[in-house]
C-alpha cells in the first residue's frame, strides 16, 4: 500500500510544476524531497524488517536450545570488530571473499553461473603452497610467482568447465559443482605425498602441508593495532578494475550483452564460447587469487591443510549475488560476511555451538533475498492497481 | 592388467556388489526422480542436497521422538518438503535466482542440521531388513532388490507413479509444457509459476524420502554433514539420463555403483587409493555428462525464469 502512495506522489511531483508554475516553487522542492523519501522508505523498511525477523528467528533458536541470544550476538561483535586486532583479521578475511565475488560478478554478467569457486579457491591455495614452499628466491619474487600460479590453476579449473560447456553443452552449474568434489580429493591426495604437498615431518597423523616461510607471506601494514594484509588492497583494486571494465570497456559491453540477450549478442558478432568461456576462466582465476591471498595472508595459519578453503568459495559467491552483481556493493557485503566468519571464532566462549554462525549467516542471506523479492511484488501490485485505475478513469 | 581385469570380474559376478550398490543408489534414485520431475518443469534445484540432508535429520528427529519408523519417514518427507517450499516460493513466486536460493538453502541445511544434531543428539531406530521369499533368491540381483530394508521397496511403486504422473496426466502435460515453452503455457491458461512450484515440491517430497532412507535404512543414524555433496549426483543423474525417467534411474544406479566400489573392493581384499575412490563417482558423472549432455535434448526452458510478458 505504502509503495502505491509513494508512486502516486512521485507522479504528482512530476506534473505539479506544469499545473502551478510560479507560486509553489519552494514548496514543490520540499515536496519532491519528501516524495523521494517516501519512495525510499518502504525499501529501507522492508530490508530492516526482514533482517530483524531473521535475527529474531536466530535468537529464538539459540534460546530454545538453552543459550543466550544476547551473548551470542555480543560474542559475534567481539570476535569480528571489538577485540584488539579483530577488525584487521576481518578485513584480511574479507579480501579473498571479495576476490571470489569479483570473479563471480564477471561470470554472472555474462549469464553464466560458476558455482564451483570453492574448488577453485582450494586448488589456487594448493598451487601457492606447492610453489612457495619450494621456490628459492627473494621473498617478493616468491610471492608474485606463487600468486600467479594460484591464479593460473584456478583459471584452468574453470577452463575445464567452460570447455565442457561450449564444446559438449554440459551445464556449467553442475560441472563446476562436481569439479569441486574432485578438487577436494586431488588436494587430499597431494597431502599424502611428500613430493606434492605433504609436510616432511611425520609427527602428526593429520596430513598437513609444509609451512610457508615468513618472508614468502604477504606483508601487511599496521593500523591502530590491526594488521591489514596487502591482499585486502589487491582485492579492492581488483574489484574496482572489474567494475570499471564491465561498465566502461568494449569487452565489458560485449560480456554484458551476452548475459542480457544471447540472441542479440550472437547477431552482433559476440562469440558465446569466446566471451562466455573467458568470463568463466576469469571467475576461476579470481577464485584462485582468493585462495592465494587466503593462504599467504596468514589468517588460516601458515600451511596448507585439507579443505582449507572452508566455505570461502560459497560465501564469496553469495557476496556477489547479494550485492546483485554490483562491484561497489560487493565490498561492504564481503566485510559483513567476513565479520560473521571471524565473529564465530568467539562463540565457543558462550557455550553455544559455533555452527550457529552458519545458521545466522544463511538466515541473513535469506532475509536479503526475500527483501527485494517482496519489494518487487509490491511494485507489481502497485502497477496493477495503477493500470486498473487508468482503465476505470 | 589381467589381474585388474580379474578383480573387476570377481567384483561384478558377486551378488554382494549389487546389494551394496543398491544401498548407495536408493538415496540417489529417490532424489533423482524428484529432480527429474522438477527439471521437466524447467527448474534446477541445487537445493536437492539440502532437501536430502534436512529430510535425513527430521527423519532422525521423528524416530527419536516416537520410536516409530513410519513417523520418522513422515518427518523425513516433511523435512524435504519444507526446504522445497522455501525454494519454490522464493524462486517461483518471488522470482529470486534459483541457484542463489538453492545454494543458500544448502548452507542453511548443513548449518542447521549440524547445530540441532549437536543439541538434540537424536537416537535412531533403523528399519529392519525385509526378505521377500522367492524373489530374493534370484541370482546376482535378488539380494540387491528384494532383501533390503522395506523403505527401499517404496521405490518400486514410486517409479511407475512418477512416470504416470508426468507422461499420462493432464498435470504432467502441463508440467512438461511449462518446462518446454512457458509462454505458450501461460497463454493457454496454465499458471506457470504454480506448476513449477508444484514440481519443486514433488522434488522436495522425493528427496526427503531419500533422506529418510539415508537415516533409517542405510546408516541407522544421523551424522552431521554426512551427505557431503552426494546429493548433487542426483542432478548429474538427470543429465546422464537425458531428461528421461529410465535414463535418470540408470544414472543414479551407475553413480551409486561407483560410490559402492570402495567398500566392495575392500570386501574382496583389494586396495585402491581412497581419494581416487571418493572422487570416482564425480569423475564418472562429469564424463557421463560429456557424452550424454550433447546428444540429448534438454527441456527448452530449463533454468530460465518465467516472467510474464514480452520476451
Amino acid at each position: 500500500m505504502s509503495s502505491t502512495t509513494g508512486l502516486n506522489s512521485a507522479i504528482d511531483i512530476e506534473t505539479s510544476p506544469l499545473s502551478e508554475p510560479t507560486a509553489a516553487a519552494p514548496t514543490s522542492d520540499q515536496r519532491a524531497r519528501w516524495a523521494r523519501w517516501r519512495q525510499v522508505l518502504p525499501t529501507v523498511l522492508i530490508y530492516v524488517v526482514s533482517i530483524a525477523v531473521a535475527l529474531a528467528l536466530c535468537a529464538l533458536l539459540v534460546s530454545t536450545t538453552g543459550g543466550s541470544a544476547m551473548k551470542v550476538f555480543s560474542a559475534l561483535l567481539d570476535g569480528s570488530l571489538r577485540s584488539p586486532g579483530a577488525w584487521g583479521i576481518t578485513v584480511n578475511t574479507a579480501a579473498p571473499l571479495l576476490a571470489v565475488a569479483a570473479g563471480t560478478i564477471v561470470a554472472g554478467k555474462a549469464g553464466l553461473s560458476n558455482i564451483g569457486q570453492e574448488g577453485q579457491v582450494l586448488l589456487g591455495a594448493a598451487a601457492v603452497a606447492f610453489i612457495a614452499t619450494r621456490l628459492v628466491a627473494p621473498g617478493p619474487v616468491v610471492i608474485v610467482i606463487s600468486i600467479a600460479a594460484g591464479v593460473a590453476v584456478g583459471g584452468l579449473w574453470a577452463l575445464l568447465a567452460s570447455v565442457m560447456k561450449f564444446s559438449r553443452k554440459v551445464p556449467e552449474v553442475i560441472s563446476t559443482l562436481l569439479l569441486y568434489f574432485i578438487a577436494i580429493q586431488i588436494t587430499d591426495f597431494a597431502l599424502t605425498k611428500r613430493w606434492l604437498l605433504a609436510s616432511l615431518s611425520t609427527d602428526s597423523r593429520v596430513n598437513n602441508g609444509q609451512p610457508i616461510k615468513r618472508n614468502a607471506r604477504l606483508p601487511g601494514i599496521e593500523l591502530f593495532g590491526n594488521t591489514i594484509s596487502w591482499g585486502a588492497f589487491v582485492a579492492i583494486i581488483l574489484t574496482a578494475l572489474i567494475g570499471f571494465a564491465l561498465a566502461r570497456t568494449t569487452s565489458g559491453f560485449r560480456l554484458r550483452m551476452l548475459g542480457l540477450n544471447p540472441r542479440t549478442a550472437r547477431r552482433a558478432g559476440v562469440s558465446a564460447a569466446k566471451v562466455g568461456g573467458a568470463a568463466l576462466v576469469v571467475s576461476g582465476a579470481t577464485a584462485g587469487l582468493a585462495g592465494s591471498l587466503w593462504l599467504m595472508g596468514g589468517v588460516p595459519g601458515d600451511r596448507f591443510t585439507s579443505g582449507m578453503s572452508s566455505n570461502l568459495g560459497w560465501q564469496g559467491l553469495l557476496v556477489a549475488l547479494l550485492a546483485r552483481q554490483r562491484a561497489a556493493l560487493a565490498i561492504p557485503m564481503a566485510f559483513v560476511f567476513a565479520a560473521l566468519r571471524t565473529g564465530s571464532q568467539f562463540l565457543s566462549a558462550t557455550g553455544v555451538d559455533r555452527r550457529i554462525a552458519d545458521v545466522v549467516q544463511a538466515m541473513l542471506v535469506l532475509a536479503l533475498l526475500v527483501a527485494p523479492a517482496i519489494e518487487m511484488v509490491q511494485k507489481q501490485r502497485a502497477e496493477r492497481t495503477m493500470t486498473a485505475k487508468e482503465v476505470t478513469a | 592388467m589381467i589381474a585388474f581385469g580379474g578383480a573387476i570380474w570377481e567384483v561384478l559376478k558377486s551378488g554382494s556388489t549389487y546389494a551394496s550398490t543398491m544401498r548407495y543408489s536408493t538415496l540417489l534414485v529417490f532424489a533423482a526422480i524428484g529432480e527429474w520431475v522438477a527439471e521437466r518443469a524447467g527448474t534446477i534445484n541445487i537445493s536437492v542436497e539440502g532437501m536430502i540432508l534436512t529430510g535425513a535429520f527430521t527423519a532422525a528427529l521423528g524416530s527419536d521422538l516416537t520410536g516409530n519408523i513410519w513417523v520418522g519417514l513422515l518427518f523425513g518427507v516433511l523435512g524435504g518438503f519444507l526446504v522445497s517450499y522455501v525454494q519454490g516460493t522464493l524462486s517461483h513466486r518471488f522470482n529470486t535466482n534459483q541457484f542463489v536460493v538453492g545454494l543458500t538453502l544448502n548452507v542453511f541445511a548443513v548449518g542447521l542440521t549440524a547445530f540441532l544434531d549437536a543439541q538434540i543428539e537424536p537416537s535412531v531406530k533403523a528399519a529392519g531388513i525385509l526378505r521377500i521369499p522367492g524373489l530374493a533368491s534370484i541370482p546376482l540381483i535378488g539380494r540387491a532388490l528384494f532383501a533390503q530394508t522395506w523403505i527401499q521397496y517404496m521405490l518400486y511403486p514410486l517409479i511407475p507413479l512418477a512416470w504416470w504422473a508426468v507422461y499420462r496426466t493432464r498435470w504432467g502435460l502441463e508440467l512438461r509444457c511449462v518446462g518446454e515453452n512457458p509462454q505458450a503455457g501461460d497463454v493457454s491458461g496454465i499458471d506457470v509459476s504454480k506448476r513449477r512450484r508444484q514440481a519443486v515440491f514433488v522434488c522436495g517430497l522425493c528427496a526427503g524420502l531419500g533422506g529418510a532412507y539415508l537415516t533409517l535404512g542405510q546408516t541407522g543414524s544421523f551424522t552431521a554433514n554426512s551427505l557431503n555433496g552426494r546429493g548433487f549426483l542426483a542432478l548429474a543423474a538427470v543429465i546422464f539420463g537425458g531428461w528421461t525417467l529410465k535414463g535418470t534411474i540408470a544414472g543414479a544406479l551407475t553413480f551409486g555403483f561407483f560410490q559402492a566400489l570402495g567398500s566392495v573392493f575392500q570386501a574382496h581384499g583389494y586396495k585402491a587409493n581412497a581419494q581416487l575412490l571418493t572422487a570416482l563417482p564425480y569423475v564418472m558423472a562429469l564424463l557421463a555428462m560429456l557424452v550424454f549432455a550433447y546428444r540429448s535434448r534438454q527441456p527448452n526452458a530449463l533454468a530460465r525464469p518465467f516472467v510474464r510478458g514480452l520476451t
